[in-house]
């Protein structure tokens, strides 16, 4: 519990400075889990090191749980030449295959159906393992959605379906994605099981994920979680959610604040006095702001990097392409 | 007339569109309330209601197949795909279905949809917010491929669009100039025609052909070669289907050099379509081997884009070498 608040905090302390750093021209974009942190970090506690995540754009709290040192990815928002994924995407878009932690896109929804088959895969060369796609409410009106489910029952997969229902896809509000009643009544329709959990809750999003987990590994097959939540933020830096949605609405999330809550929880049980949250709260400040300084003073990604990785090895049109590059660089006809 | 934007004047031209026309129809993600990410729709919900301005669920080939059942029936939608990056779920149904409805139904059932989307990068959006992959669809017979550089011919060729045409249009917009590219737009109905090129800047040394944001730069780069004693034709192409053969190779003829710029990848892009006309109908007119300056054949990096994309200066130096080659 205690290592999940700290999580919980890291993450929103990293989420409001990366708000911060994108308004001052230090990084590019972000999009911040603010108010999910008890949805993300629930679940991937409840996760083991075999099992494997497939992330959206959203999931820093699934990243910290999943061990991913901050360091890793303030040098991805930095696009820095430490960046393992190269600089090759925007902030908060990364992949990390030590932590099974696959790299996200932004198309929305792809990867719930890549789930399936990495789950079915991990079964064939039986490891005992879970699949997790993580997916929002907007994600379930795609293509991608409707197969992935429908062959995770087909196939009776090993994967626990995480959608974190935040009431928002941009600016289209929950009830006018989809007429269902709930996004966890759809598991039906699929002949799997459906469960809907306040995923603001941290013990009952690990609960109910750990379940999950358990029957997929034991062949019981395939759930769908949807955990209720709030995206207190915008949707991305470069939203107004002012043009769409009320203060009140948002106001009263506020109330429901996962961390809060989870801290009041730990307080109130007298696992932790207000000093130590206190604590923790400046502990995780100081551990973000290393992490920032750290990524701010090492070098950017080299230009050479822009060729590699396109395939195995590059044909020759492209690397007549990378000696072209190379020579206007040194030229100084571009620059990087 | 006032000086307006790009993005204005698409929103200009969807007004008035809506405004004389009843059978148009808008939909799209977060184009009603939020009046579209990048405000393409700002207003249109309150002027003209949820029955024409459709918000709709997070799902291009439903966005898509919608409007193309609408079509059938003689409405005339507009359907926004809110980055040509996330267009591909819609592939199927544009490439399959519209494209061939007309032909596979021996002309019974044409199908009138305008795709609009934003394209092309400069807005350090990465892999999947920059995306130009105009050539997927000017190779796909049956659709019509619009790509405007500045205000007027946005507006222009969205209302013959979405008026004159009876085919489907992919209308692709260079959202990097969305703000930047600013003029006066005629008020009212004003329509550009579909396959007639625009010279840019006329020159008799080298011919440009660009379209979209690479137009304007590219006018830079041809103001920055006249101070070099380099006199080059600037075309922008304005639809790259129909294609305006006749302006470019005309252009060529004069000239004797061609040299052609876009920000999509290099290898088998809409560039390579228009070297291959000019050598099959002008090779006898030429001075020296064609240039294409292009992205290069990578997928569309996040932190080098300033290196992926043509800038000024790459631009600039392949007019000048092309114009002075022996
Ligand atoms: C296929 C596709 N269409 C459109 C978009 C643009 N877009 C990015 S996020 C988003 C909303 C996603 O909502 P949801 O699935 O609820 O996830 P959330 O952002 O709320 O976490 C949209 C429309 C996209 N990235 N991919
Ligand atoms: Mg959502």
């Amino acid at each position: 519990m205690l290592r999940a608040l700290k999580l919980m905090v890291t993450g929103r302390v990293a989420d409001e400075r990366s708000v911060n750093l994108q308004r001052q021209g230090r990084i590019g974009f972000y999009v911040q889990m603010d108010g999910q942190e008890a949805a993300q970090v629930g679940c991937g506690l409840a996760l083991e090191p075999e099992d494997w995540v497939v992330p959206a754009y959203r999931e820093l709290g699934v990243a910290l749980a999943r061990g991913v040192p901050l360091q890793t990815l303030f040098d991805q928002f930095y696009a820095n030449s430490n960046d393992e994924n190269k600089g090759r995407q925007m902030p908060t878009h990364y992949g990390y295959r030590a932590y099974r932690y696959v790299t996200a896109s932004s198309p929305v929804g792809t990867q719930i159906i890549h789930a399936v088959g990495l789950g079915m895969a991990a079964r064939y060369k039986g490891e005992k393992s879970v699949t997790v796609p993580f997916f929002g409410d907007g994600a379930t009106s795609s293509s991608d959605f409707h197969a992935g489910l429908n062959f995770a029952g087909v196939y009776n997969a090993p994967v626990v379906f995480f959608c974190q229902n935040n009431g928002w896809a941009i600016s289209l509000p929950r009830e006018k994605q989809t007429r269902s009643k709930t996004l966890a009544g759809k598991a039906e329709a699929y002949g799997i099981r459906g469960v809907q959990v306040d995923g603001n809750d941290f013990a009952a999003v690990y609960r109910v994920v750990q379940e999950a987990r358990e029957r997929a590994v034991s062949g019981e097959g395939p759930t769908l979680v949807e955990a209720l939540t709030y995206r207190m933020g915008s949707h991305s830096t470069s939203d107004d959610p002012t043009r769409y949605r009320s203060t009140a609405e948002v106001a009263s999330w506020k109330q429901k604040d996962p961390i809060e809550r989870l801290a009041r929880d730990l307080i109130a049980r007298g696992w932790i006095t207000e000093d130590q949250f206190e604590a923790l709260q400046e502990a995780a400040r100081a551990e973000v702001q290393a992490a920032i300084q750290t990524a701010e003073q090492t070098p950017p990604t080299s230009p050479d990097t822009l060729f590699t990785d396109v395939f195995k090895s590059n044909p020759s049109y492209v690397e007549e392409q990378r000696a072209e590059l190379s020579e206007l660089v040194r030229e100084g006809v571009v620059k990087p | 007339m006032t000086q307006v934007t790009l993005i204005q004047a698409i929103n200009q031209g969807l007004r008035q569109a809506m405004k004389t026309d009843p059978d148009v129809v808008l939909m799209g993600e977060d184009i009603g309330v939020n009046g579209g990410v990048f405000r393409a729709t700002d207003g249109l919900y309150k002027e003209f209601g949820e029955a024409r301005v459709i918000d709709t669920p997070l799902s291009e080939n439903g966005i898509v197949g919608m409007a193309i059942g609408m079509a059938l029936y003689g409405l005339k939608p507009v359907a926004e795909i809110q980055f040509m990056d996330f267009i591909y779920p819609a592939f199927d149904q544009i490439v399959n279905e519209a494209a061939k409805f007309r032909y596979r139904s021996g002309g019974q059932f044409p199908c009138h949809v305008v795709i609009r989307t934003p394209f092309g990068g400069g807005i350090r959006g990465g892999l999947y917010h920059s995306q130009s992959t105009e050539q997927l669809f000017a190779s796909t017979p049956g659709l019509k491929v619009v790509i405007p550089s500045t205000p007027a011919d946005a507006k222009g060729l969205l209302l013959t669009a979405i008026h004159d045409e009876e085919d489907p249009v992919i209308f692709l917009e260079p959202k990097r100039i969305y703000r930047t590219a600013t003029g006066e737009v005629p008020e009212g109905d004003h329509r550009i025609p579909f396959g007639k090129a625009r010279v840019v800047k006329e020159g008799s040394d080298v011919t440009v052909v660009s379209y979209g944001a690479m137009v304007p730069q590219s006018l830079q780069a041809v103001n920055a070669v006249e101070k070099m004693g380099v006199h080059a034709e600037l075309i922008d192409l304005r639809t790259l289907v129909p294609l305006d053969y006749e302006t470019v190779l005309r252009s060529v003829e004069k000239t004797g050099r061609a040299v052609i710029v876009h920000e999509a990848s290099k290898f088998a892009g809409f560039g390579a379509e228009l070297s291959a006309i000019i050598s099959e109908r002008a090779l006898y007119h030429l001075k020296a081997p064609i240039l294409r300056i292009a992205g290069y054949d990578t997928p569309f990096p996040y932190a080098l884009e300033n290196l992926y994309l043509p800038s000024v200066d790459r631009i600039a130096r392949g007019i000048e070498r092309t114009a002075t080659a022996t």
